[in-house]
């Protein structure tokens, strides 16, 4: 049937009908590209964000949560408006500013929701609630900002933000996108991973307008997200309240830890900042002034200023010495002011002599001892090894390095070496009347207020430290906390040095701050002076109490406060009353210690 | 009883099995297309297009049935005058039609819109089979070609002037039927050298590499030809008519209107702006592209339900097949419909008069030409010209003219012992 010209037509149509079919094979099977811009076209990604965790304190109590705030929506399409002014006097907004927000909506899409209030607080939306029913086209969109019922430990807690670039290109597990917020600084920086749970994916198939058009897969792929774990703080809020309180109009630091754990009770930088002025559409502007502010409130002093530890480091002098079998408590030298300055105090002295009224020849003469032990005939090689030795013992202090603390940009401060010397002298070329400042924690040695807390444990404990940390139990769990927190560091001195050292510490109160001196809670402390050569020297005190069975250590920096205890003694000894009897026995101290105000 | 019995039998069941088979694939397509999950209704839902659809499919075999019944000599005697009357209603068209989309090719009646340019090409194939069924009738003969051409060539004036140019191309089908019918063979290498030079004048870009391979052919048939003086000047005046078109074709594209110089251009490389006029073809390739080899199953496509592809289920409905039945689904409509041609190319052939052969041959070349170049625009081979998919595509004017077009044959066919008594 099939001839001549039909059969060119019937095989026309065949080889036609060929053609089609693999141009189509060649689209729908061996090409997989179209199947890819098919789901781009109708598969939309929507991230559910995860609920961040809570941050509560030592005793539960609510350190930060998460604030809903509402963003009023509008879907121009839907949206008419019988009675704009009725409309703005309800919202509270101008005319001109929902005029221009509609037409922004409307210039976006027509049929796709975009704000057109953004941020409308809790009590704000609380009153307008019920009338949103009234008007076509609008909805609500919840969103939450970290929030903070006691406006207190902003440098420990720390912030969050946006993510930035580079944080962003050093995410290697790809989790984070532009526009996430992330935590920026403090316990919200370090406990990122535990704090922000981990984001849902929901797959909706979209029409060619990105309309939603139901579930991909019947949601078959989607998950949810999965809210943050809550962290319980070692930080003792009420205590925070009452030393920021008493922090207001100075700067400086106090830092307080339990000795027995390395818990951190407080934690304080001054000049203080509210935290709640660092959330929502007010960060940008905030963080701004803030940054701007030549008080340097972001500047977290506790874990980032570098002191000379002054007259406090002779305890680590004593505590050396009397392990290297070179002081004892019979030790006498006397107060030899040709050596080194000193105040009026009887001479010669003892050890406890010398601790007790800071005696600086004292440590001058022992301090030569440890350095000098003749171990070589030569003087420069000689106290060369001595330094070396002797800084080995220091650093076991949790000085002249960073502790470890969970919080990012901790400094280290920084004890000297034989390497220090050699640079700035040459090697052999210096001897012991060179460093000899080192003797009364002067010179080429500087710690950061922490270190100095630390010290105060060291002194209660009898010899170790736990790692100072601001969390002690990860979704209620205190065993999640990282290991590092759980190890005892010893500081290789044998603890019967101890009691001298605690005694003299008590019995020094007397003379340099008698203010800290309390009825019922025997303190033991020493005084210092961070020298300034910018201005008027820095007070310095740290503390444990009770003596017989230390709760709390505690360091407090008031910069520019002057000599010795004045300030921070007075203002140590408060926190203490307040944190082991809850209340406050001397007004007239705390009267004393707010009036004082030395920001110039 | 007897006679109605033969009668039954004369019919040829396999193109009306092949016809309802693709009818009912189309329709269950339509369904998809529309097909809404937030929102679904019946198939036979009137408020949908399937719905409406299937009023049409009703009336198309209302329509069927007074084919079948009526007098088969009725459309011999009546093609001319339904060509004539064709002819003045698409002179009309532009003056009463309803314009849509920037074409005055629609009539209004009632909530009905139909398209006289659909129905003209069956009273046209009517007309073709009419004049030429005389023997005497020769396509040799210039004369006669002329006549043919003429014939052909009035509608597609008059439906130029809409302008429907998709519609008006449709008529070049007919050339199919004219080679059956004798056309000398050298016309149709002449226009397939010719398209296949202007693909390659517009394929590849730099002209040098066109005006080389033109030498390069030239040379061939000089050295393939007898080598007399009178050839080798024949064919290098050959060669400078080949240059000369190339040269006038890149000429006449690049003075055409930029909207069509994009839809000759997108065919070459889809990225000519993708969401402009490339939008149509990318979606539709997207679409169709993502079906892969089995489909995502019925009802769970999401390029065609969710309005990527615009014309999703009048021109496009083919995509709507190749996303949710894949290769597959492609592969078995795709053999349906040349088993479905091969079938009545075998019925024209049986046809004992020119008149039932000629007008065969004319709904074959329609059919033909409707199915090849619609499928080849959505998968990017063609431009996009507004012509449905035959007994697919939605819409009451198309779905009825190709049932006119197809049963008047089918009822040709069933007669074609009886028609075989009258003679000339």
């Amino acid at each position: 049937m099939y001839t001549g010209r039909s059969l060119v037509v019937a095989v026309s149509i065949a080889l036609i009908a060929f053609v089609l079919l693999g141009k189509l094979f060649l689209i729908q099977v061996t090409d997989d590209s179209y199947l890819r811009k098919a789901e781009r076209n109708a598969i939309q990604r929507v991230i559910d964000h995860p609920y961040r965790g809570l941050v509560y304190d030592r005793n539960n109590s609510l350190m930060v949560f998460n604030d809903p705030v509402f963003d009023l929506m509008v879907i121009p399409k839907e949206f008419t408006l019988a009675d704009t002014s009725r409309f703005c006097d309800l919202f509270g907004i101008e005319k001109e500013m929902l005029i221009e927000s509609f037409n922004a909506a409307k210039n976006y899409s027509w049929v796709k929701p975009s704000p057109l209030i953004k941020q409308i607080s809790k009590e704000e939306f609380g009153r307008v609630q019920d009338f949103l029913i009234d008007y076509r086209g609008l909805f609500v969109m919840t969103r939450s900002v970290r929030a903070y019922p006691k406006s207190a430990a902003s440098n420990a807690l720390g912030y969050i933000g946006e993510i930035n670039s580079s944080q962003l290109s050093r995410d290697s597990t790809r989790y984070y996108v532009q526009g996430d917020y992330v935590g920026l600084s403090g316990i919200e920086a370090y406990y990122e991973p535990e704090l922000r749970g981990r984001k849902g994916v929901k797959y909706n198939l979209v029409n060619v307008r990105g309309i939603e058009k139901g579930a991909f897969k019947n949601g078959d792929l989607d998950t949810l997200s999965i809210p943050g774990e809550n962290l319980q703080s070692t930080i003792d809020l009420d205590l925070q309240v009452y030393g920021e309180k008493l922090m207001q109009g100075k700067r400086g630091s106090i830092v307080a830890i339990e000795p027995k754990t390395g818990e951190i009770l407080t934690m304080i930088s001054a000049p203080i900042y509210d935290p709640n002025i660092l959330t929502g559409a007010k960060f940008g502007e905030n963080y701004q002034s803030l940054n701007l502010d030549p008080e340097k409130p972001l500047f977290n002093r506790p874990i980032m200023a570098m002191y000379p530890p002054g007259s406090i480091f002779k305890i680590v002098q004593s505590l050396i010495g009397m392990q290297e079998g070179i002081l004892t408590p019979n030790t006498t030298y006397p107060c030899n002011r040709a050596l080194v300055n000193c105040h009026n105090h009887p001479s010669p002295v003892n050890l406890f002599g010398a601790i007790r009224n800071s005696c600086n020849p004292y440590y001058h003469q022992a301090f030569r001892q440890v350095i000098n032990r003749e171990v070589s005939s030569n003087t420069y090689e000689d106290t060369q090894i001595g330094l070396d030795n002797w800084r080995e013992s220091v650093l076991k202090f949790g000085l002249g390095g960073r502790l470890g603390i969970d919080m990012h940009g901790e400094k280290g401060g920084s004890i000297p070496s034989s390497e220090l010397y050699d640079r700035i002298y040459g090697k052999g070329r210096w001897k012991y009347s060179t460093i000899y400042s080192l003797s009364i924690g002067q010179g080429e040695m500087l710690v950061t207020p922490l270190q100095m807390a630390n010290l105060a444990a060291i002194f209660a404990n009898k010899g170790f430290y736990y790692t100072p940390h601001l969390v002690r139990a990860i979704g209620g769990d205190t065993s999640r906390i990282p290991e590092k927190f759980k190890t005892k560091r010893q500081t290789g001195i044998d603890s019967e040095h101890f009691d001298l050292i605690q005694d003299a510490m008590a019995a020094a109160l007397s003379g340099t701050a008698a203010r800290a001196i309390m009825k019922d809670i025997s303190i033991a402390g020493k005084t210092g002076t961070a020298q300034n050569p910018a201005g008027e020297d820095h007070s310095v005190f740290i503390a444990f109490a009770p003596k017989e069975d230390p709760k709390i250590a505690i360091a407090v920096y008031v910069e520019n406060a002057g000599w010795g205890g004045r300030a921070a003694a007075s203002t140590a000894s408060l926190l203490i009353e307040k944190y082991l009897t809850g209340e406050i026995s001397r007004p007239e101290l705390e009267e004393y210690v707010l009036q004082a105000e030395f920001i110039y | 009883m007897r006679q109605k019995d033969t009668y039954f039998h004369k019919i040829d069941w396999v193109a009306i099995g092949l016809y309802f088979a693709l009818v009912f694939v189309g329709w269950i397509n339509i369904y998809a297309a529309v097909y809404d999950e937030q929102n679904a209704t019946s198939i036979f839902d009137f408020s949908i297009n399937s719905g409406k659809q299937l009023i049409w499919i009703g009336t198309a075999i209302l329509l069927i049935t007074l084919i079948m019944v009526a007098d088969y000599r009725l459309f011999q005697n009546l093609s001319m005058i339904l060509y004539i009357l064709f002819v003045i209603i698409l002179f009309l068209t532009p003056f009463i039609g309803k314009e849509i989309n920037g074409q005055r090719a629609w009539f209004e009646l009632g909530i009905f819109r139909l398209q006289p340019a659909e129905f003209a090409k069956f009273a046209t194939a009517l007309a073709l089979a009419k004049l030429m069924e005389n023997p005497t009738f020769d396509l040799e003969k210039f004369s006669h070609q002329l006549k043919a051409l003429g014939l052909i060539g009035l509608p597609v004036a008059l439906i130029m002037l809409q302008p429907d140019t998709g519609t008006a191309m449709v008529y070049s089908s007919f050339f199919i039927m004219l080679y059956r019918e004798g056309m000398p063979q050298k016309y149709y290498i002449f226009a397939l050298s010719l398209i296949a030079l202007s693909i390659f004048t517009l394929l590849i870009n730099n002209n040098w590499y066109l005006y080389g391979g033109i030498g390069a052919i030239i040379l061939l048939l000089v050295l393939a030809s007898k080598k007399t003086w009178k050839n080798i000047a024949g064919i290098f005046f050959l060669g400078i008519l080949m240059l000369g078109y190339a040269y006038s074709l890149d000429y006449v594209v690049e003075k055409l209107p930029p909207h069509q110089q994009n839809r000759i251009m997108v065919l070459f490389d889809p990225d000519v702006d993708p969401l402009g006029v490339g939008w149509n073809v990318t979606q539709s390739k997207i679409a169709i592209g993502s079906g892969g080899l089995f489909g995502k199953g019925y009802l769970e496509g999401t390029q065609t339900k969710f309005d990527f592809v615009p014309e999703q289920h009048t021109d496009f409905i083919f995509c709507t097949l190749g996303e949710e039945f894949g290769w597959t689904g492609s592969l078995i409509m795709i053999s349906l419909f040349v088993i479905f041609l091969l079938r009545l190319v075998f019925l024209a052939e049986r046809q004992k008069t020119r008149f039932s052969r000629i007008y065969g041959y004319c709904v074959i070349g329609l059919l033909f030409f409707h199915f090849s170049i619609n499928i080849a625009m959505t998968v990017g081979l063609f431009p996009v010209v507004g012509i449905p998919l035959p007994f697919f595509s939605y819409g009451g004017s198309s779905l009825w003219s190709f049932t006119i077009l197809l049963f008047i044959f089918i009822k040709l066919d069933s007669h074609r012992i009886q028609i075989l008594g009258r003679s000339y």
